[in-house]
């Protein structure tokens, strides 16, 4: 592998090949050099994770998952935008993450480093686990968050999986956020980079998933990432960083709810919280908790949306100090520990993806549901979101925001 | 491979090395014989003696007269060239073209296209259960107006091979054109044009250790053929394009090459494939082989798994160090199932997880030794994993 410069390596930080030798399996002992899957995306991310693990010596192959190809039946092949079969021409609309050009950037990287690429079709295990239960959920009334629903059952699922299946001993993606092994127990730290932190999406990685996934470019800062790119001579250093909603191409997920779930989209009223009706809404899936925009009222003064009564098809809205929350109900907790906490304990907590976490407090109930209850009422508390709690820098668990909230 | 082991190769139905021999009878034509052959100048003659002695040897290899060997790009473009070619020739005679559900693209694609743009029927045989067309099928499908008969002589994807000179008794009967597509055939099988009763017949140089990029059609005497490639005149105005000297004598030295040894070769291979089936069949007791267990081309093994897709596989084999492949023209990742097991009624279940081990001249008892101890658990593992996603 042809490396270019120094190394770029932030000062501080731990090491990316974590002191663990290979455990399991003769043919993984046998071998030098432990086996490491990437999950590309063609990013820059992903691309460096993977030029980091080769530079450690780690035997490195890329993976790329194709998930989702619009339109492309189960009998049809998706591969290059059209395709002839039966003097049809069938055009396959694809996923940001897979298109085309993201698929020839990751083998470019591949080929660069002189690792083995591999395209891996899980598009029916992202169709049941991702994108079903994300339509499912808008039309029960909630704001489904499908970068959770992937990383449990897809990547750090199946792929996760298939990587130990194939002989690695490790999985590595592009995530910023980083693990941490003290006395045999694996913690789940934010990336060093505040900014670009995506531990959010990553509460769900129990002991048994940390022992054997990396997070090479969760020790650096996004600027070091796209810095190393340069010097690994990376064609992809100037990629812009990737969306959410990877599977809604274009116009947005609204639209996609129209294609998939036609029947869904009932107008219905609008009320106030006094029950005063304020207007028509166009279907309840295409409202989330907090919006404003959109609600085609002309009251004179702001009104959000504060609850979708799906028993009703109808939207009720409020001032915004209405959105306010103190107490959020959880259910489906994980803990990265494996196990809750004996008692209450402090925390900050974040209920959505980009909000700053806060103080509350954490209070495990029976089974796995638990409550948070913040020092600060929180606004525009969605179900179907996660609620992901923290102890300073590490990750201690999280769940998704019930539906009574 | 990075780790010192040694890359094993057992894909040689996708393509094959170019044989050490095959280099150095090329060698000469990137040199100092860089000459045209049409050109007047002794350069030139030099580069034309080479392009006809090689004709020589592929037609006493085939049993017929120089003249009606051509040289072309590819075994795609010798299908494509004998199809399109008699098709246009013949066409006030009748336009009807009997062929089976399963030949390679290059003849399918070839026939769908003269069916959608060029007024033409076309009869596709369906298959028995190993993928053989009955002699009988192509004797009922004849019409009046059938004016080319194109048989594959051994399948690609599952080895079989198909009854040529009992159909081209009865095409000759009927006074019908009988082109094979013998791209797969040609490192193992009789390639004698009396024998075989045909009247076309393709060929891939890069099937048989010659480099990729140049193919040939036998054309026999007196078949009407319309050339696709107009322009110099070359090959008797039926291929037009400057001759690639160097990869028409490097075709005509592999041809050589796999005739001397195609029977020794075959005997190597099918004792080498038959350990090969016996031992991982025996450790995979769901895996069903597909095509015939005798009627099929030396070193040529394939076989399906229950609800596993091959691409796992695959990749478990290639990080072994180990290349397979799927069998099937899929090349995408997604999820098409073969067209020749479609036709030979394999389960759909079964389409996906179709494996296919294709041995060469460099396959050793060793390469065979080490699928037998990779895939059984690599299937193990990706089982659990949860295989079908």
């Amino acid at each position: 592998m042809k490396i270019r410069g120094k190394k770029g390596r932030e000062a501080g930080v731990s090491r990316v090949v974590p002191e663990r030798l290979p455990v399991h399996e003769e043919e993984v002992r046998a071998r030098p050099r432990p086996r490491v899957v990437v999950a590309m995306s063609g990013g820059v991310d992903s691309s460096v994770a993977a030029a980091l693990l080769a530079q450690e010596g780690y035997e490195v192959a890329g993976i790329m998952l194709r998930l989702w190809a619009a339109e492309a039946s189960a009998e049809e092949v998706c591969d290059p935008v059209t395709r002839s079969s039966n003097g049809r021409i069938q055009h396959f609309v694809h996923n940001r993450c897979c298109t085309p050009d993201a698929v020839e950037d990751a083998r470019k990287v591949c080929a660069l480093l002189d690792i083995p690429f591999y395209l891996l079709n899980a598009e029916q295990a992202f169709r049941q686990h991702v994108v079903e239960p994300f339509v499912s959920a808008y039309v029960a009334g909630q704001t489904p968050n499908p970068c959770l629903a992937c990383n449990r059952h897809i990547r750090f699922g199946f792929l996760l999986r298939y990587a130990r299946a194939l002989g690695a001993e490790y999985l590595a993606t592009g995530h910023y956020a980083q693990i941490q092994k003290e006395n045999g127990r694996y913690r789940l730290m934010k990336g060093v980079d505040v900014q670009k932190d995506q531990s959010y999406v990553l509460y769900m990685l129990g002991q048994e998933d940390l022992a054997h996934v990396l997070f090479p470019v969760g020790h650096f800062r996004k600027p070091a990432i796209r810095k190393l790119a340069h010097e690994f001579g990376l064609p992809v250093a100037e990629k812009g960083d990737s969306q959410d909603l990877c599977f809604v191409a274009g116009e947005g997920y609204r639209q996609f709810l129209g294609e998939q779930v036609p029947e869904a989209l009932r107008p219905g009223p609008i009320f106030d919280q006094a029950g005063h009706r304020l207007g028509t809404h166009n279907g309840l899936p295409l409202y989330t908790i907090g919006q404003r925009r959109g609600l085609g009222l002309h009251t004179g003064h702001p009104l959000y949306v504060l609850r979708l009564d799906t028993q009703e098809n109808c939207l009720i809205v409020g001032p915004q100090e209405a959105l306010d929350r103190r107490e959020v109900a959880v259910a489906a907790v994980r803990y990265v520990a494996g196990r809750p906490p004996q008692r209450s304990l402090r925390v900050t907590a974040k209920l959505r993806y980009g909000a700053p976490p806060a103080p509350a407090t954490l209070e495990p109930l029976a089974g796995d549901a638990a409550r948070l209850t913040f020092d600060k009422a929180q606004r525009a508390v969605s179900p179907g979101q996660a609620a992901v709690f923290y102890d300073d820098e590490e990750l201690l668990g999280g769940g998704l925001i019930g539906g009574g909230a | 491979m990075k780790d010192g082991r040694k890359m094993i190769y057992l894909d040689h139905s996708a393509t094959t090395p170019v044989h050490p021999r095959v280099r150095e009878a090329m060698a000469p034509y990137f040199g100092d014989s860089y000459g045209n052959p049409s050109s007047l100048h002794r350069l030139g003659q030099r580069a034309h003696r080479a392009v006809e002695d090689s004709r020589k040897q592929v037609a006493e290899i085939l049993g017929c007269h120089a003249g009606e060997i051509v040289f072309t790009s590819c075994g795609s473009e010798s299908d494509n060239l004998a199809i399109r070619g008699v098709a246009f020739a013949n066409k006030s005679r009748g336009r009807h073209i009997i062929t089976s559900s399963v030949e390679h693209h290059a003849v399918l694609y070839t026939g769908e296209q003269l069916e959608q743009h060029f007024g033409f029927e076309v009869t596709y045989l369906a298959v028995d259960r190993d993928g053989r067309v009955n002699p009988d099928d192509v004797a009922g499908a004849i019409r009046p107006d059938t004016i080319l008969i194109s048989v594959m002589y051994a399948n690609n994807e599952v080895g079989t091979i198909q009854p040529l000179r009992e159909i081209g008794t009865i095409a000759r009967a009927h006074d019908i054109p009988f082109h094979t597509d013998a791209v797969q055939a040609a490192a193992y099988l009789d390639l004698n044009v009396d024998e075989l009763q045909v009247d076309l017949l393709s060929l891939s140089g890069h099937k048989f250790y010659a480099p990729k990029g140049v193919g040939i059609l036998y054309v026999r005497r007196g078949t009407r053929l319309l050339p696709m490639l107009t322009g110099g005149g070359q090959e008797q105005n039926r291929r037009a394009g400057t001759h690639n000297v160097p990869y028409i004598a490097g075709i005509a030295k592999a041809l050589q090459i796999v005739a001397e040894e195609k029977e020794a070769e075959g005997r190597r291979l099918s004792l080498l494939r038959d350990q090969l089936a016996g031992r991982l069949f025996a450790a995979i007791p769901e895996a069903r082989l597909t095509g015939p267990q005798d009627a099929r081309l030396p070193g040529h093994l394939s076989f399906t798994l229950e609800g596993l897709e091959a691409e796992g596989i695959l990749m478990g084999l290639d990080l072994a160090g180990i290349c397979a492949s799927s069998g099937s023209a899929c090349t995408s990742g997604a999820s098409e199932p073969s067209h020749v097991l479609r036709a030979m009624d394999v389960p759909l279940s079964r389409c996906y997880g179709a494996l296919r081990f294709t041995l060469g001249y460099q396959n050793t008892m060793q390469d065979v030794e080490r699928v037998i101890a990779t895939l059984p658990p690599l299937i193990r593992r990706l089982k659990e994993a949860g295989g079908h996603q």
